[in-house]
């Protein structure tokens, strides 16, 4: 896995050349949205063909919930305690 | 947003495919989809690399600004595992990695269906998308009860783009430019946090 983050940094010094160039990094936005559409699509194909993830999917959903709900009770309640600490204006 | 609703109509679309069993079989078993994440992984990397705002929220950090990611990243970990003591429903590992999409669902639930399987990819999917839309619907709530910087820790890697209008509405112009940098921060933070968690199991 550590292979995708090398591939990563090698587009971050890419991109960081054609900085100058708009119409590339325009053309670039154009073709990572149709990445993302197109691995949707197959990760889509997939889970539709897979039966086991397809009759578990209220299941997995309500796990999803309690992961999200989790991870932004945790950040809310962090930036809660930050923000009396070190951002709200004394008064 | 609209690309949004367009990258969710593309996976139903799939997902239609794969129940009506539409598809060539050779498209489900092959290994195309790892080839493609290799691609979208260096796409994504040019992208940050050619953004101009994303330098310059590196160049603008602060130690109060870069409190703010931190803030996510410690708050998320400490959520997510308190889920996981009261109802372990996958390994600890494998829900911080959902975790650690922060709302960012199409790479995250790609990138996690990549390594540990189709079924904890679609919980990652669900999850960040679910991050978003919890943050779209309370982020005034939040901002009322829990001070400003609480909608943009809850947009996590959405506070840089569809998020940001109704944080902005929530917090004040202010915190624009602070939602912003954690936007970007956390965006260039995913594959790594996620790869580095994963890779712990």
């Amino acid at each position: 896995m550590w292979t995708v983050l090398a591939i990563m940094i090698v587009g971050i010094a890419v991109g960081f050349a054609i900085r100058k160039k708009p119409n590339l990094a325009r053309l670039n936005d154009k073709l990572t949205l149709w990445a993302i559409y197109l691995l949707l699509f197959m990760l889509g194909i997939s889970i539709g063909a897979n039966d086991t993830i397809i009759n578990n999917l209220s299941k997995l959903g309500f796990s999803a919930l309690l992961i999200a709900l989790g991870g932004v009770a945790g950040s809310v309640a962090m930036a809660w305690a930050g923000y009396q600490l070190w951002f709200k204006k004394k008064g | 947003m609209r690309s949004s609703l367009t990258i969710l109509l593309f996976f139903a679309l799939g997902v239609m495919v794969g129940i009506f069993n539409f598809a060539p079989s050779y498209i489900i078993q092959n290994d195309l989809s790892h080839w493609a994440l290799y691609l979208l992984m260096l796409l994504v990397g040019i992208g940050i690399g050619a953004d101009a705002s994303a330098l310059k929220a590196i160049k603008a950090l602060n130690f109060r600004i870069a409190l703010v990611p931190l803030f996510t990243i410690v708050g998320t970990t400490l959520g997510v595992l308190l889920v996981y003591l009261i109802l372990p429903m996958f390994n600890l590992s494998d829900m911080l990695a959902i975790g650690y999409g922060f709302g960012y669902y199409s790479l995250s639930s790609i990138f996690i269906a990549d390594i540990r399987g189709d079924e904890l990819g679609v919980v990652a999917l669900l999850a960040n998308i679910m991050r978003e839309i919890i943050t779209l619907l309370f982020a005034p709530i939040f901002a009322s009860l829990f001070g400003k910087l609480s909608p943009i820790v809850s947009g996590g890697a959405t506070s840089m783009d569809t998020t940001l209008p109704i944080i902005t509405k929530s917090s004040g112009k202010d915190y624009a430019m602070v939602s912003l940098i954690h936007g970007v921060i956390l965006t260039i933070l995913v594959p790594f946090l996620v790869t580095l968690v994963l890779g712990l199991n």
